[in-house]
């Protein structure tokens, strides 16, 4: 009794939030993008990611939190390459809340290196209250906690190619997957249609548009990247692929250590294998 | 574990050791000198494959249990603090969340090893029902270090296995709310999952020398299915299968790392790096691939406990194969009848995992239920089989099995000639 | 080892490179498991210097307060204390120091030291002891009103943490 009633309020509670996915039913497959960290030799591009962090910290930060990632992670090896003295300026520029202090008041004081990013909204409550009542997921390991279904055989094939992009191109096609909804279908206020989406109504409003962000200029004045929103929605959707696999450059090149050295181990030991059976293998041979 | 040891240590203060505690002479009789069956082939190397994925789980984890927290409100991010800022962390935990799968990969190879050679007959009976228990602890264990990232599929897994146990009459809700430690998946419940995912190992462990024992009473069956004889039907383990064994853990070591650097979350699921949400059920909610016939099975029966009852039947109908499989000859390479039905059972079980996976309507259910008959009747097609079947010719030996009638005579003096240095 | 086979040298060959190859690979898998007793990447950053008010800490006060997870004791000394500490035959010592060296230059009044017993970790009391300095209960070491050790089993004196002083009134440990 007490369960069941729990349980509906749980389903209750369920509907409230933005529910991840329901029928996945007719949403097409997100292509797939010539990432620079496809592969077993995959590494990210710097410049890639510092425009990603850019478009994140100037639109997506204004609602989603990235909470298990510090400012020192922007500095460190395998990541977008900013020098210790820029994290440490950009970290100076956040206002984190510390405390409490002698008094007993909580107070608040810049950034440091070492402290996580700060969350827009107190709580998660707050944040869903804000946002028509659905929560911004938090992004730091968004690019591992999006997937779609891969179907057979290619998630054989996966294995292989160690295909393992379905969420960062998840992330691509969902913030430009933004159309007009078809006839017959009815989009409720404050809810929008995204061609990519499970059950395609989604709360959060397009996000990206051309020109939105301001990219760093190479020598002849124009920008590194185009800006567009086709754009901002790679760099960006990199930069979170590296936010939650911050060691995939130290994961993957230890890996082809590692497993050029077992090929060498196993040659050996195949050798050895044959030539200690050849002492009574011999036999059979005659 | 192999009887009387015949090993005498070579200096004085060996033989001071071994009069005491005879422990050297232990490993020597059953590692070193212990007669293996000539003719075994990489299929027997498994055994050995699961001993070491036994100690790399139990390394990397205890390493693991070092940085995490089990709290509900901090597991999650305890996890990720071992991803990003411990050193290696993120190697470890990989290691380990893949090694499960790798451990089930090489656990079904050995079980299906086992029941294609008829390993479970006498007199290997206790041998065989040994690795049942050790599959089931193995289970339990897998599915409690899944809960502990207390992500969503941990959660709604650990909710959804828990309420298993609601189906059983009467005290179903009682055990259910114990299991708990509350009226639903919370706090209390990832703490115990962690004690005792901490404790279960130990306890293989000690199953699995309990195995090893069992094991080394008989000494391994073969691919002939017969027994030994004589000395020319068998080698010194060591060097033969020392080297053997090694070389095929080094080729299995090479699938676990390509896993574990090149794509470490193929065999998870991307819910799981979703914090566990009490409110929201992922939208498709499946165990891990290791589970995926049982889960099948269990959801081919429209009845809550029947359901129930058929899964857990379905592991325990393993235990009862020793007295299930009638016939007299062993290996399946001598069984023609036999040979079809195993690996139906083989394709049916492949077809059952990926049923699994799919959603519990329409054809899918239909196939399941084809399914679960087949799983269950192989059981029953065996108990006949064993009267109606006419098995092909056994070889005299194992010699002659692989070296054929003329150089089974031959390898008397050649082997022996060969390895002067085994008792050394 | 005894052997039938016509080339032993480079069967001795085959079999120690595949040993020497085995061990290299065992030591280098043993590493990941060392190196993550280490302190985590997030302890090692959040080890920032903090700022101390010494305004409120009254004369004959000690302030206990805790920088990369250590205790830290800050003394405000004195002028008997500082003379004790001053007119001691620093040859004398177990671990001779002059009291200038381990206070600032014209500071005297402030003493900043680690407030865990150098013997094994025990954290004494202030103003106790033969010295008036610190007592350390544990196993009966003393330190005088300079932190330095004078009875007991301690080896060395308290141990000073870098800081500085940021004004008259405020330093900045780190």
């Amino acid at each position: 009794m007490k369960l069941a009633m729990l349980r509906t309020l749980a389903v209750a509670a369920g509907l409230a939030f933005a529910a991840p996915a329901f029928a996945a039913g007719e949403t097409p497959v997100p292509p797939q993008n010539d990432w620079t960290f496809n592969g077993p030799f995959g590494r990210f591009d710097k410049t890639q990611l510092q425009r990603g962090f850019k478009v994140y910290k100037e639109v997506c930060a204004a609602c989603h939190s990235m909470g298990l990632v510090s400012f020192r992670n922007l500095s460190q090896e395998g990541g977008p390459g900013f020098t210790a003295g820029q994290v440490k300026a950009l970290a100076e520029t956040y206002q984190i809340k510390d405390g409490p202090n002698d008094a007993g008041d909580m107070f608040e004081r810049p950034g440091r290196a070492a402290d996580r990013f700060p969350a827009p909204f107190p709580n998660k409550q707050a944040a869903a209250a804000a946002n028509g009542g659905a929560y911004p997921p938090d992004l730091s390991v968004i690019a591992k906690a999006r997937t779609y279904e891969r179907g057979f055989p290619w998630f054989v094939f996966d294995m292989a190619t160690t295909f393992q992009q379905q969420g960062v191109d998840y992330l691509v096609a969902l913030l430009t997957g933004y159309e007009d909804a078809p006839a017959g279908v009815e989009v409720p206020a404050g809810k929008y249609y995204n061609k990519y989406f499970p059950g395609h109504i989604i709360s959060m409003p397009n996000p990206l548009s051309d020109g939105a962000v301001e990219y760093p200029k190479t020598a002849d004045g124009r920008p590194q990247a185009p800006e567009t929103a086709r754009q901002y929605a790679k760099d960006v959707a990199a930069f979170l692929m590296w936010a939650a696999e911050p060691h995939m450059e130290a994961r993957k090149a230890l890996g082809f250590k590692v497993l050029s050295f077992l090929l060498l181990f196993a040659g050996l030991l195949y050798f050895t294998k044959k030539k200690i059976w050849s002492r009574v293998e011999s036999a059979a041979a005659h | 574990m192999a009887g009387h040891s015949t090993y005498v240590p070579k200096t004085a203060v060996g033989r001071w050791f071994e009069s005491r505690l005879p422990i050297v002479g232990l490993i020597h009789s059953s590692f070193v000198v212990f007669p293996n069956p000539r003719n075994l082939n990489y299929l027997w190397t498994f055994g050995g494959i699961l001993a070491f994925m036994l100690v790399a789980q139990i390394v990397t984890g205890i390493t693991l249990a070092m940085h995490y927290t089990p709290h509900a409100t901090m597991a999650f991010g305890s996890v990720e603090h071992i991803m990003r800022d411990v050193n290696y962390g993120w190697l470890i935990r990989y290691l380990h969340a893949n090694g499960a799968s790798m451990f089930f990969v090489a656990v079904y190879v050995h079980i299906f090893r086992g029941m294609y050679y008829g390993s479970y007959k006498a007199p290997r009976e206790i041998l065989w029902i040994l690795g049942v228990i050790i599959f089931l602890l193995m289970m339990a264990t897998a599915f409690m270090g899944y809960v502990l990232p207390w992500g969503q599929m941990s959660y709604w897994g650990a909710t959804v296995i828990t309420n298993l146990f609601s189906a059983f009459p009467v005290v179903g809700e009682t055990i259910v709310t114990f299991l708990w430690g509350g009226y639903s998946v919370d706090n209390p419940t990832l703490n115990r999952f962690f004690s005792l995912h901490y404790l279960l190992p130990f306890m293989i462990a000690g199953v699995v020398v309990l195995h090893i024992w069992a094991l080394h009473v008989p000494g391994s069956n073969n691919p002939a299915g017969i027994e030994k004889k004589t000395d020319k039907d068998t080698l010194p383990f060591h060097p033969y299968f020392t080297v053997k064994d090694a070389l095929a853990l080094v080729v299995f070591i090479m699938l676990y790392c390509w896993f574990v650097f090149y794509t470490p979350n193929f065999l998870g699921h991307a819910d799981n790096y979703i914090e566990a949400n009490p409110a929201v059920t992922p939208a498709h909610i499946v165990p891990e691939w290791y589970f995926l016939p049982f889960y099948a099975i269990l959801r081919a029966i429209p009845d809550k406990l029947m359901g129930v009852l058929a899964m857990f039947g379905s592991i325990a109908v393993l235990a009862f194969l020793p007295w299930l499989d009638t016939s007299k000859v062993r290996s399946g390479s001598y069984r023609p009848m036999f040979r079809f039905f195993f690996w139906l059972f083989a394709v049916n079980a492949v077809i059952l995992g990926w049923l699994g996976a799919k959603p519990a309507d329409g054809l899918y259910v239909i196939a399941s239920r084809i399914c679960t008959a087949y799983y269950f009747g192989y059981f029953a097609i065996l108990f006949i089989l064993g009267f109606v079947e006419k098995p092909s010719k056994l070889p005299a030996s194992i010699a002659e099995s692989v070296l054929g009638r003329q150089g089974s005579a031959a390898a008397v003096g050649a082997s022996a000639a060969a390895e002067p240095n085994t008792k050394g | 080892m005894a052997t039938t086979a016509a080339e032993p040298t480079r069967r001795d060959f085959l079999f120690i490179a595949t040993g020497a190859v085995g061990a290299v690979g065992i030591a280098s898998a043993v590493w990941p498991f060392v190196s993550q007793m280490a302190p985590d990447a997030a302890t090692v950053a959040a080890g920032a210097p903090v700022d101390v008010d010494l305004t409120p800490v009254a004369e004959g006060q000690i302030l206990k307060l805790f920088w990369r997870g250590k205790l830290i004791f800050v003394r405000h000394r004195s002028a008997q204390e500082i003379k004790d500490a001053q007119s001691v035959d620093v040859a004398s010592l177990r671990d001779p120091e002059a009291d200038a060296k381990r206070v600032k230059a014209g500071k005297d009044q402030w003493l900043v030291v680690y407030g865990n017993c150098t013997h094994l970790g025990c954290v004494p009391l202030g103003n106790e002891g033969a010295y008036k300095g610190w007592f350390c209960p544990c196993h009966g070491s003393v330190f005088d009103t300079s932190g330095r050790i004078r009875q007991g089993p301690a080896p060395t004196n308290l141990p000073l943490p870098p800081y500085e002083f940021v004004s008259d009134t405020k330093i900045r440990i780190g």
